[in-house]
């Protein structure tokens, strides 16, 4: 018998290795790798064999076919002679123009809804509630379709454009406004503009550390003017002002010359921001409530207002319970941007996983794409937002 | 446990077990007591449902004649409703048995998606249809228009190739569903709506105000409608392509639904052999000895099916244009049955 203290002799052979529990976990965990990895090429195969006995065409050749429909928006340039490997890459570019801009002003309007809704005001708060209310419960593609067709209808057709300084034109075909064609010296404002902006940066972040330092920040704003203004204005003095502006003029049924934002971009861009906001509204006021009171008693006592109080005490610490939800705020923001097909907006999932699929029926390699776009366009925001977590993360001491 | 996890596993690799769309569709189908047919998701005169939940139509008719020779009921059919983006896919994956939706025979089609094209039972073509308002008469004037169509479909890429060879420019926006595409062109997000010109016709109606429309006159390319099935089942290929012909041959041997009776009494050796007093061709294709008299007194023949659904007889007053006899100066032409 073993007394306390001793442990018992090994048992000889396999039962040994077995009772092992961590060589149970490993033998558990590679044998349900090799399942999956081989259901998966099960899978595959079986799928193959069936395309093949349907005679359906697989394969990625048709990546170099040409596409030969139009598209009305296209970042780069695009004709019907292009590929679909091309029209890819266009969607793509779509997609991303609007979730960008849709994170960002999300953000924007979610936190100031979400701030608003913890005003000492009454009628700013209940107004915040009231938003965040209707906008949760209302379906999105039901949003999506309103704004949509609420802009159209309420626009009025381009032979009645309204028009701001005669440059700028609006009607139900989209904003219209003069183009700036840079010439051959551009290049040079560019890179002052470039160079004005990493300088700016590199102020403000002396400002920082001069105000923790010394509690005064340095004044800001005329070395960024001059930096930011001055300096690509004077580049484009030198270089004899090569910017010509292409202005649009109404020829026929449409405008011709100059942007057009469609109003597909913008039904799509107001919905998802409109929706977006309200949930952040509610992540942003849960930060800001989760921060102790002792916190913003002490910066008023220290003589703070509020505003300075919410930007300098409570939402620094507030960030490190907003920023995980509002990661999902923003990949659900990019997801629902392919709802975009029922309004005619030409991103990926329309363009690629709806014309292209039609037009060439090979429905498993094209959805596989898309599919693996939106993965690698979720994981990279994710990426992004954990590393600043990271940041913003309180450090022990 | 040892059992439960057996049956597990052997469920888990049944799902893996390659198993080909059926060749043995008739059989499916009569075992299942029904034929299920793929069709649009309204599109007056072709398929739609009316407002008691009814299928009506000239795609639908084609579904009921197959029905009506199989089962000798042209009740016996489920309708699939479909999207231009998943008809195929349904065809092809076996949960539909035959597509009969108004879709384009294109090479493409035929040959890349392991699907066939059982026949042309509307010979149609792409047109435009614009605003009176707008005071244009012809589709070359159209530098610079607006133009919404449905997505995915042989249309976008017509306007493409139209206005590309006329060096016009244009703006094209696209939208998944027909229903969709109307509103925006009612909303006047677009001047010109286009597609093929029976839709024309069918989705007129749906508008604010129909009477404001106009079609331009040009038809800038082929689109013959028909039926589709799956490769590789080369009688239930036979049976839809034969069921159509069946419709045609009756209206070119003056064979309506209401002489289909004194037809089976006929001495004319082609009547009789259509009708099946005469021969045993039904029988060749696993079907029954009457099995063109059952289309005929169930659905009727090909013409009395267009004036009902598309020509005189129904809201649309399509002329049969192209889609008359070939003996009468359009284009249907059936093999003999003989």
């Amino acid at each position: 018998m073993t007394g306390p203290g001793e442990t018992a002799p090994a048992a000889p052979g396999r039962a040994a290795l077995l009772a092992d529990p961590r060589v149970r976990s490993v033998a558990i965990q590679a044998v349900l790798i090799v399942a999956v990895l081989t259901a998966g090429y099960f899978a595959a195969l079986n799928a193959e064999a069936n395309l093949r006995a349907q005679r359906i065409a697989t394969g990625f050749g048709f990546l170099d076919n040409p596409a030969g429909f139009s598209i009305s928006q296209t970042l780069i340039a695009y004709s019907e002679a292009d590929s679909y490997g091309r029209v890819l890459v266009i969607g793509l570019l779509n997609t991303l123009l609007v979730s960008v801009i849709g994170i960002v002003l999300a953000t924007i309007v979610g936190f100031v809804v979400g701030i608003a809704r913890l005003s000492s005001n009454w009628l700013i708060a209940r107004a915040a509630g009231g938003y965040v209310e209707v906008m949760r419960n209302l379906p999105l593609l039901f949003q999506i379709l309103f704004w949509y067709l609420a802009v159209l209808s309420a626009l009025p057709s381009p032979r009645q454009s309204l028009s701001l300084a005669d440059s700028i034109f609006i009607n139900n075909r989209g904003i219209v406004v003069p183009r700036l064609v840079f010439g051959d010296g551009a290049g040079y404002a560019v890179t002052a503009l470039v160079l004005g902006l990493a300088a700016t940066a590199g102020l403000a972040i002396l400002s920082r550390r001069r105000r923790q330092a010394t509690g005064h920040p340095l004044t800001l704003w005329w070395p960024a003017l001059l930096l930011l203004v001055a300096l690509p204005l004077a580049a484009l003095a030198a270089t004899g002002f090569p910017i010509d502006i292409d202005m649009p003029e109404l020829r026929g049924f449409n405008f011709v010359g100059g942007v057009r934002v469609i109003p597909e971009f913008a039904a799509l861009l107001i919905a998802l921001v409109t929706y977006t906001a309200a949930f952040i509204a509610e992540i942003v006021r849960a930060g800001i409530l989760s921060v102790h009171r002792g916190q913003t008693e002490a910066a008023y006592a220290l003589g703070l207002r509020r505003p300075q109080t919410l930007r300098l005490i409570v939402v620094p610490q507030a960030l490190r319970l907003i920023v995980p939800p509002l990661t999902s705020q923003y990949l659900n923001l990019t997801k629902n941007s392919s709802l975009a097909v029922a309004i005619g907006y030409p991103d990926l999932f329309a363009v690629f996983a709806g014309t292209t699929l039609n037009q060439t029926g090979q429905a498993i390699e094209i959805l596989a794409i898309t599919m693996a776009v939106y993965l690698m366009l979720s994981l990279i925001t994710s990426m992004l937002m954990n590393w600043y977590n990271a940041r913003m993360r309180l450090a022990e001491r | 446990m040892k059992r439960v996890t057996l049956v597990v596993a052997l469920a888990a690799m049944s799902t893996f077990v390659a198993g080909s769309v059926t060749a043995q569709t008739l059989k499916t189908v009569r075992d299942r007591g029904a034929l299920v047919c793929g069709v649009s998701q309204g599109l007056p005169g072709f398929s739609t449902p009316d407002d008691r939940g009814n299928w009506t139509g000239l795609d639908v008719e084609l579904c009921r004649a197959i029905a009506a020779a199989i089962f000798n009921d042209p009740s016996k059919v489920k309708f699939s409703p479909l999207s231009a983006k998943d008809r195929f896919t349904a065809l092809q994956t076996g949960e539909i048995d035959v597509l009969s939706r108004n879709s384009t025979w294109t090479m493409l089609r035929d040959t890349q998606l392991g699907l066939n094209f059982a026949g042309v039972n509307y010979y149609d073509g792409q047109g435009f249809m614009v605003r009176k308002s707008l005071k244009v008469n012809s589709a070359l004037e159209l530098n610079g228009a607006s133009i919404c169509t449905q997505t995915g479909t042989t249309t976008e890429l017509n306007v493409a190739d139209y206005f590309r060879a006329n060096k016009m420019k244009y703006e094209v926006v696209a939208f998944s569903t027909a229903d969709e595409t109307v509103k925006a062109y009612d909303a006047g997000r677009c001047d010109v709506f286009t597609s093929d010109v029976s839709q024309l016709y069918a989705m007129r109606l749906k508008l604010a105000k129909p009477n404001d429309q106009m079609i331009l006159p040009e038809v800038i390319s082929k689109e013959p409608l028909g039926p589709v099935v799956r490769q590789g089942d080369d009688q239930w290929f036979n049976i839809i392509k034969w069921v159509f012909f069946a419709m045609i041959n009756a209206e070119e041997l003056g064979v309506t639904q209401k002489t289909v009776d004194e037809a089976m009494k006929s001495t004319k050796p082609d009547v009789r052999r259509l009708v099946g007093t005469e021969g045993n061709f039904g029988e060749r294709i696993g079907l029954t000895k009457d099995w063109a008299a059952r289309i005929i007194r169930h659905v009727g023949n090909y013409g009395e099916s267009f004036e009902r659904n598309v020509g005189a007889g129904s809201k649309l007053n399509i002329d049969r244009g192209l889609n008359k006899l070939w003996s009468k100066g359009g284009i249907q032409y059936a093999p003999p049955i003989r």
